[in-house]
């Protein structure tokens, strides 16, 4: 056991932390009065205290953190932070099952944007604005920000940051020393954020729609404060505005960091997955609005074009917003959507799915075999962007892209077992595992997933979960050889 | 003129070898005795064992009275220190460095200059020999193609064939063939004898054929002499080392490239480094993967490894195969002589192509550009006009008027941008661009004379 004292000892202090963003909601509460004050000071204080025992007990296991401690701490963070975040929703939703709570934060923490709370509209602000905090703060990565603010993580901190950074190639450092790259990420991705407030604001939203709008929009994530998503605003103007946002928050923030520290936009340039992003994007949402029209689902292009452009990149981002229920439109659309979802989003954004990086690595690989198959003695490696991609990186590629599909496969089976039909069942795993947000059928965009049974749900907030932290870090915790000494 | 030269490799022996025939005395630098005992038993030259950097070896090496230091050994580095060290340390007038590495190439103007490695010339022998290549396979017709004023006039040889208009007719005839199009005829090769061009000369069939023309009328001036074949399109390459490299990327846009090497980390490293290209790993005299890769598609097939038997044998055989032109990258003279007039098309000596740009700065006068021709038996040079009419022998006078060696012909003169093609009345004014061809090496001290600037100038 005292093996992982350490691992604790990390664990509480980052826990510590984190009760420390709960005093957001809680100046808003008591600015507000909305009558949620008390779940708050309840929360932060038992966290707090949970942490600070956890911290205390542990405090003489110092030890640097090795590879394989790394992945059992960011697992451990992941799932008991978003135990700890439970807490204000279930003071003040007493009804709330804690099934239904832990679904609702880690759809929060992973930028999903599933939701089983209706009513949205009802709740108290300080409720909504802690939902999309918790995907703002998600977005970014919680150990990107514990390392960013804690120095404590020393080399350790890495091991770490890889373990939770979305992407194949992570080795790729923009600064010599990690709490410099982790506070540059955080420091772009909170400046955008700011951006994205103001637009909201000017493009019509109150300032609290627009705080609210702009961290789940920043995070991919796709909680609303409106039951009707954005088909509240109704304004194609503030659609627009999310629409850019939602794609810089698909592209890479690296790529980000380094156009704002070099005052440039070549590295836009530089970027191959960015291009291909917004080139898949952008063309699937000006075809599906063509369709759109063909199918005779709305009477002009430009109608189409609204809402085929805001629910496909919605979609495609894994954000999850709807200005439409596009269950009603005709199969192939929501699930062309939903496969855009799965590979659209640049590694190294808020964004979920397997990364574009790996679906170009992919196509460039099957390419290169057939390539070889015409010249024997051609010596060809996988170049992405100009640089050759090494074997290794290729074999971890597919690795990861079978365990994608059967992940998706067996968990649709189960979840099909369950009682479910088939569309939502499949919907519901890819629209988790990508972190997206709304499926099909029952789970579709005007429906929410408090129809799935408790079985079904934890097996969405595993889903969440392992698609969030890529697979391989959530899975290798289940691993016999992981716990051998 | 005293000269140092650094490192006794191909391309240290090439030079010293052609400048100790132009009586200057020569002293050889290099850390490998047998080389230094191998140039010293063939040529009249001093040779220090040492390394080239090292200023007590410099020193040993004569460099304080030196007129110039010519640094070419196979170390950017150590050619860039040996040219600081001679600026800083033993003052000396002229310093030229060969840099390979193209990273320093890029920035090679802040990289030379005096606050720098005070380098004044940079000669990149791979780089010529690039350049020339790809003339080579942009004139798919033509047998050497030069460059002179930077490219604004080339002077390109051809062999004349049958079926050319101008084939069996008088050169003067060529103004009705081409009214609107310049050129001149700078000398004629017949059975390797030169014949001065004149309105009367007739061109015959298998002529080899000297003409000077502003760049974008080379192809023109070329249908002249032979019918045109169809521009190339597909290139092989054997050998993956520096020239086939670069020869590689600077083709790739604009061709279909593949590229042949032996060493499978070597093709590892080619392939990452080309885009277009396509790399094979395997041997360029295995007629298997020749045929797999389809040889008898390929516009021109290039034999470029370091290997002059291996070049030989698989240009003989990818001309056999069906390469439409096969050229073949060949170090020794003996075999330059053996295989050029045989099956394959042109055997370029890295010597010869590349000594040019080192005669520019060994010649008296003030030289821009010399191109050494037919294995160093003629010339080309563009030579600068200084003084007025009074201090130079030159300047302020017509084509006709001036006192050249018979078998040197004036071909073009380019003053700033214009071009313009010489005629017996063409004046020469100062700072001209004159282009010469010489057709015999004997007369480019005659040559330089004329173009050097009398005292009273100064």
């Amino acid at each position: 056991m005292s093996r992982f004292f350490p691992i604790l000892h990390v664990l509480g202090m980052v826990t510590m932390l984190f009760s420390l963003t709960m005093l957001a909601p809680l100046a808003l509460s008591w600015w507000l009065q909305d009558g949620a004050l008390t779940a708050y000071d309840e929360a932060m204080v038992t966290t707090f205290g949970a942490g600070l025992l956890t911290w205390w007990s542990t405090r003489h296991a110092k030890r640097e953190l090795k590879i394989r401690d790394g992945f059992l701490l960011v697992v451990l963070i992941w799932s008991s932070l978003a135990a700890f975040a439970t807490i204000p929703l279930m003071i003040y939703l007493p009804g709330l099952s804690f099934t239904d709570a832990y679904f609702e934060t880690i759809s929060g923490l992973t930028t999903t944007g599933a939701t089983v709370l209706s009513d949205l509209d009802k709740l108290p602000p300080s409720i909504n604005f802690w939902r999309t905090e918790l995907v703002w703060l998600g977005g970014m990565g919680l150990i990107v920000l514990a390392v960013a603010v804690l120095p404590l993580l020393g080399i350790g901190g890495r091991q770490l940051y890889k373990a939770e950074t979305p992407g194949p190639m992570k080795d790729s450092q923009l600064t010599p020393r990690i709490t410099e790259t982790a506070k540059g990420l955080w420091l772009v991705y909170a400046g955008i954020t700011v951006a994205c407030m103001l637009s909201f604001r000017w493009a019509g939203m109150d300032w609290f729609d627009a705080v609210i709008h702009s961290f789940s929009t920043m995070g991919l994530g796709g909680f609303s404060s409106h039951d009707a998503s954005f088909g509240y605003f109704d304004s194609p103007r503030i659609e627009a505005v999310t629409i850019v946002f939602m794609l810089i928050a698909g592209i890479n923030f690296a790529t980000h960091f380094m156009a704002w520290r070099g005052r440039s936009f070549t590295s836009y340039r530089h970027d191959p997955e960015a291009g291909m992003f917004l080139g898949v994007t952008l063309l699937s949402a000006a075809g599906l609005a063509a369709y759109l029209q063909g199918m005779g689902v709305y009477a002009d292009f430009l109608t189409a074009l609204r809402f085929a452009a805001f629910n496909t990149v919605s979609i495609a981002t894994t954000t999850g917003f709807a200005n439409t229920d596009f269950n009603l439109w005709p199969i192939f659309a929501p699930l062309w959507m939903l496969f855009l979802s799965s590979f659209a989003s640049s590694s190294g954004s808020t964004g979920g799915g397997i990364k574009m990086i790996r679906a170009q690595i992919l196509y460039k690989q099957v390419y290169r075999e057939m390539k070889k198959l015409l010249h024997p003695n051609g010596v060809m490696p996988t170049k992405l962007g100009g640089m050759v991609v090494p074997n290794k990186i290729i074999y971890a590629v597919l690795a990861f892209l079978f365990i994608y599909i059967v992940s998706i496969v067996s968990l649709t089976l189960l979840m099909t077992a369950s009682g479910l039909d088939m569309i939502t069942a499949f919907s519901a795993v890819v629209a988790t595992i990508n972190n997206t947000g709304p499926g099909l059928n029952q789970v579709g965009p005007a429906t929410t997933y408090a129809v799935l049974t408790d079985f079904q749900t934890w097996v969405c907030t595993f889903t969440m979960l392992l698609g969030r932290l890529e697979l391989f870090t959530l899975l290798i915790v289940f691993t016999p050889a992981f716990w051998r000494k | 003129m005293k000269i140092v030269i650094l490192g006794a490799g191909q391309v240290g022996a090439s030079v010293a070898e052609n400048l100790v025939r132009e009586s200057n005395d020569i002293t050889v630098v290099d850390i490998d005795a047998a080389k230094l005992q191998n140039l010293q038993d063939r040529f009249d030259l001093r040779t220090v064992h040492g390394f080239g950097s090292h200023p007590s070896v410099l020193r040993q090496a004569g460099i304080e009275d030196a007129d110039m230091l010519l640094a070419v050994t196979q170390s950017d580095e150590t050619n860039l220190v040996a040219c600081k060290l001679a600026a800083t340390l033993f003052n000396t007038p002229t310093k030229i460095a060969r840099i390979r590495c193209t990273d320093y190439l890029q920035q090679k103007d802040s990289i030379c200059s005096a606050d720098n490695f005070s380098v004044d010339y940079i000669i990149s022998p791979e780089e010529v020999l690039k350049d020339y290549i790809y003339k080579l396979i942009e004139y798919p017709e033509a047998l050497q193609v030069l460059d002179f004023a930077g490219g604004k006039v080339r002077l390109a040889a051809v062999n004349a064939v049958h079926g050319g208009p101008l084939v069996g007719h008088e050169l003067q005839s060529l103004r009705q063939h081409m009214p609107h199009i310049d050129t001149r005829v700078a000398a004629i090769f017949r059975k390797d004898r030169p014949i001065i061009p004149e309105g009367k000369t007739v061109i015959e069939a298998e002529d080899e054929v000297f003409f000077v023309a502003a760049a974008e009328n080379i192809r023109v001036v070329m249908r002249e002499m032979r019918q045109l074949d169809k521009a190339a399109k597909r290139v092989m390459i054997a050998g993956g080392g520096n020239i086939g490299r670069r020869l590689a990327k600077s083709l790739e846009q604009r061709y279909q490239v593949k590229l042949i090497d032996h060493n499978k980390k070597n093709c590892e490293r080619l392939a990452a480094e080309l885009n277009s290209s396509l790399v094979l790993f395997g041997d360029a005299t295995d007629p298997d993967l020749l045929q797999a890769e389809n040889i008898e598609d390929m516009d021109v097939f290039c034999a470029l490894t370091n290997d002059d038997e291996n070049n030989i044998m698989s240009a003989l055989l990818a001309k056999r195969m069906g390469a439409r032109k096969v050229i073949a990258l060949i170090n020794r003279s003996a075999y330059v002589d053996l295989v050029e007039s045989g099956r394959i098309d042109i055997a370029i000596s890295p010597a010869q192509a590349t000594i040019g740009s080192l005669l520019a700065h060994v010649r008296r006068g003030d030289m821009a550009v010399v191109h050494s021709l037919r294995r160093g038996a003629a010339e080309a040079l563009e030579a600068i006009a200084h003084g007025d009419a009074r201090t130079s022998k030159v300047v302020g006078r017509r084509v006709e008027q001036i006192k050249l060696p018979r078998g040197a012909t004036i071909g073009a003169i380019v003053r700033g941008e214009q071009v313009i093609i010489a005629h017996h009345d063409t004046m020469i004014e100062s700072e001209d661009h004159v282009i010469l061809f010489v057709v015999n090496k004997q007369m480019i001290s005659k040559v330089e004379k004329l173009f050097q600037v009398d005292i009273g100038f100064f």
